[in-house]
């Protein structure tokens, strides 16, 4: 497997780190309520597709991506910088 | 009062040489990483330039020249070689001196590239790695600065703390890719 880093180029995996599902951009609100807060702690997809999750390229340039990928396949759709996403998302 | 001596990194372990390919110390005068504050990269490369010679890198990239270097070394840092920094530039950058911090190699020869490809999960042959180009990469699972010094020959800088383990990996890869003739 290997990510096209946006900084470094395409990687092997060996210099990344997975994290988990990229949700962890999307922290609630403090007083989001506790519905909203146990999804966000506890509530994963599983999905048997396409997934979003973070990676950091740990031995590369050390930046937080968010990768989308077909866990079915293998393939990867899209590598973004997390910083620009989180930035998106405001 | 005790009499304290410093001592390089790599000492007592370089120099090395195996057929071809040599491994030695490089020992410059001042490592200082510069990273620009967010939205002042623009000003910090000409403020660099202005103080130092040599314009910030982008992403793989390393410029100045042999005496004052600037090695790109991941998302919005640089490291600066060999030559001081004068602290005016803190109003652009975070600035961190470095100096002890780094063990700093030269790998050179014929071969050289055989070597680094035993240990590197990154393309380092001459036609996808030129000189001037770096990498930030692994180097037999040590986090690894990788950069092109001339046609046969990389600088190589690791932690300090890794200076043993990385001159036996290389010189087992120096020695392996020797045996193959």
């Amino acid at each position: 497997m290997r990510i096209k880093c946006p900084l470094c180029g395409e990687r092997d995996r060996r210099e990344f780190y997975y994290k988990g599902a990229a949700i962890d951009l999307a922290r609630p609100a403090p007083d989001a309520g506790d519905v909203a807060w146990d999804d966000y702690i506890h509530n994963r997809e599983n999905p048997a597709g396409r997934t979003k999750d973070l990676w950091q390229h740990e031995m590369g340039c050390s930046a937080w991506l968010v990768v989308e990928r077909n866990t079915v396949t293998h393939e990867i759709y899209g590598v973004e910088l997390a910083e620009n996403v989180k930035r998106g998302m405001k | 009062m005790a009499e304290l001596i410093a001592k390089t990194p790599c000492d007592g372990l370089l120099p090395i040489t195996s057929e071809t390919v040599s491994l030695t110390e490089l020992t410059p005068s001042a490592i200082t990483s510069f990273m620009p504050y967010k939205g002042r990269e623009k000003a910090a490369s000409t403020a660099l330039k202005k103080a130092c010679g040599m314009a910030l890198p982008g992403p793989n990239e390393a410029s100045g020249t042999e005496g004052a270097r600037a090695i790109w070394s991941g998302r919005g840092q640089c490291f600066i070689l060999d030559t001081g920094v004068p602290a005016d530039l803190a109003t652009e950058g975070a600035i961190t001196d470095q100096s002890d911090a780094w063990a700093v190699m030269q790998l050179a020869g014929a071969g050289a590239q055989d070597v680094l490809a035993r240990l590197v999960p990154v393309d380092l042959r001459l036609a996808a790695f030129k000189p001037g180009q770096t990498v930030r990469t692994e180097m037999q699972h040590m986090m690894a600065s990788i950069t092109r010094s001339g046609d046969t020959s990389f600088d190589i800088m690791v932690m300090r703390s890794f200076a043993k383990t990385a001159v036996h990996d290389l010189h087992e890869a120096m020695k392996s890719v020797a045996a193959r003739g």
